[in-house]
């Protein structure tokens, strides 16, 4: 149940969605459970091909100061889910002095594939959000994941944001990284070190058991967006640009450079 | 032990290979990114509050007697960059070979027959701090300041920077290395308690991506 909370002068909402998907057997996915609240709406939408399709719609702006989001995917062997987003979603000011915070738990089996790709997040000027996003996936499953944050809408300074982001692959820890940006975050952010101005920057995370026999050569596009071989059997494209639009096609060719086993995997 | 060894494990002189490297700063400056002392120092301070936090917190984690092996997959998850990740482990081949000719123990034996092909730098940095009797917070400090100190050096050399100004960018940088040396103890602490999730994954995307253009280019003065 989506409900408010309140203490210590702020309140907040708490909303737990749940997606639970696996395969029915004669080669397409179910969604056995599909359980959204409040500001976390889960809407069935057009599949592909023995792929389940989800789609968030935001039923309410947020996340707001003080809110708790909690977003989990469960996608048994051989099941195939994509989840989208309606809109890109704003980080808010709240009343409180306290972060928002976002959390979403992915959880992938064996032989099964899992497409995350929500619409940008958007750190609105004195917002707060903490964003805690981990991926397990089985030894054999597939993954793309997509996480894109903008920095301020049109020519706005943004707000504060840290986005965690963990894989772990058959139990074993392949990425773990925290970006931290806007007024909250310890200097540096924005200099030629992390940021260098950039007000868009994303990754797309892929999972793909081809990965471990042949894992991607490293790959550059211009000076801001590199694809490279992780740990494990996964790769990561990392992107930076001007604004929402440049990042999303930056990513997007980047993805289509990979052109390997990922790709494939796509459309198979 | 002596806390003088301190001085000469965070010495640029100490023969572990570090002078190689610029942290980045070469492909800053190619990009026209560093252009002068005032963007060498945001440079820095960016690099201290990420791989610098990062690494102090394993060198800490290493001092305390966190499992290396631990580590050294703790380092990897936390370094996306093929070409740093290969880095990081020559330079931490180089520190041990070093070390164990400076402080010969049966510790630092066990590291490097346990990693043959080398750890990450900041593992071998802890476990060679506690070698030479120093404390975690030592090893935090010794990771923390490489984290800048290596940039500002290789500036003076890519840039012509007047090595007062790049001296000056360190000095202004000491209350910021000081919090990342004490928040990097702690965490280390954490980590012996709850494992090496506890430990900090603060990331620099641009300084991800420059390693590999870097490591593509031709003609560089800096390894990395």
């Amino acid at each position: 149940m989506a409900g408010v909370t309140a203490g210590g002068g702020t309140a907040g909402v708490r909303a737990h969605a749940r997606i639970e998907a696996r395969p029915d057997g004669r080669g397409s996915t179910v969604l056995p459970v599909l359980a959204g609240e409040g500001p976390l709406a889960l809407r069935r939408t057009r599949g592909t091909a023995g792929e389940a399709r989800v789609t968030v719609v935001g039923a309410m702006s947020g996340p707001l100061g003080g809110d708790r989001f909690l977003l989990e995917a469960d996608v048994a062997a051989d099941a195939r889910l994509g989840v989208g987003s309606a809109a890109a979603t704003l980080a808010l000011p709240g009343q409180g002095k306290d972060p928002a915070r976002q959390e979403t738990r992915l959880r992938v089996a064996a032989g099964a594939a899992l497409r995350w790709e929500p619409e940008p997040l958007i750190s609105v000027r004195g917002s707060d959000l903490e964003l805690l996003t981990r991926a397990e996936v089985a030894e054999g499953g597939r993954l793309l994941l997509r996480e894109e944050l903008v920095l301020g809408r049109h020519a706005e300074p943004p707000g504060t944001l840290t986005s965690r982001l963990t894989l772990r692959v058959g139990g074993r820890l392949v990425l773990d990284q925290e970006l931290a940006c806007g007024p909250g975050a310890p200097g540096g952010w924005d200099g030629p070190a992390v940021l260098a101005g950039h007000r868009a920057v994303g990754q797309i995370l892929l999972v793909d058991p081809a990965f471990a026999v042949r894992p991607p050569p490293s790959r550059l596009l211009g000076q801001a967006a590199s694809l490279v071989a992780l740990p494990g059997p996964a790769a990561l494209i990392t992107a930076l640009a001007p604004d929402a639009l440049r990042l999303r096609r930056l990513l997007e060719e980047a993805l289509r450079a990979t052109a390997g086993p990922a790709g494939d995997a796509e459309g198979g | 032990m002596t806390r003088a060894a301190l001085l000469l494990l965070a010495d640029g002189r100490f023969p572990a290979g570090g002078h190689a490297h610029s942290g980045g700063a070469e492909a800053a400056v190619r990009a026209g990114l560093i252009t002068d002392a005032a963007s060498l120092e945001e440079f820095c301070r960016g690099r201290l509050h990420t791989s610098g936090l990062v690494a102090a917190s394993l060198a800490a984690a290493a001092a305390l007697g966190v499992d290396p092996g631990d580590l050294d997959a703790a380092a990897d998850a936390r370094t996306p960059s093929p070409a740093l990740r290969a880095a990081a482990r020559r330079l931490g081949r180089q520190l041990l070979r070093a070390a164990r000719a400076t402080w010969p123990c049966a510790g630092l034996d066990l590291l490097a027959r346990r990693f043959p092909k080398g750890a990450h730098q900041p593992v071998v940095l802890g476990a060679v701090a506690q070698a030479a009797g120093l404390e975690p917070l030592d090893a935090a400090y010794c990771a923390a300041y490489e984290s800048v100190g290596g940039p500002a050096t290789a500036t003076v050399r890519l840039l012509g920077l007047d090595p007062f100004d790049a001296t000056g960018v360190l000095a202004r940088l000491a209350p910021a290395t000081d919090r990342v040396a004490d928040r990097a103890v702690r965490a280390a602490r954490e980590a012996l308690d709850t494992g090496v999730d506890a430990l900090p994954a603060a990331s620099a995307p641009l300084l991800e991506i420059s390693a590999e253009v870097h490591a593509a280019r031709t003609g560089r003065l800096f390894a990395t």
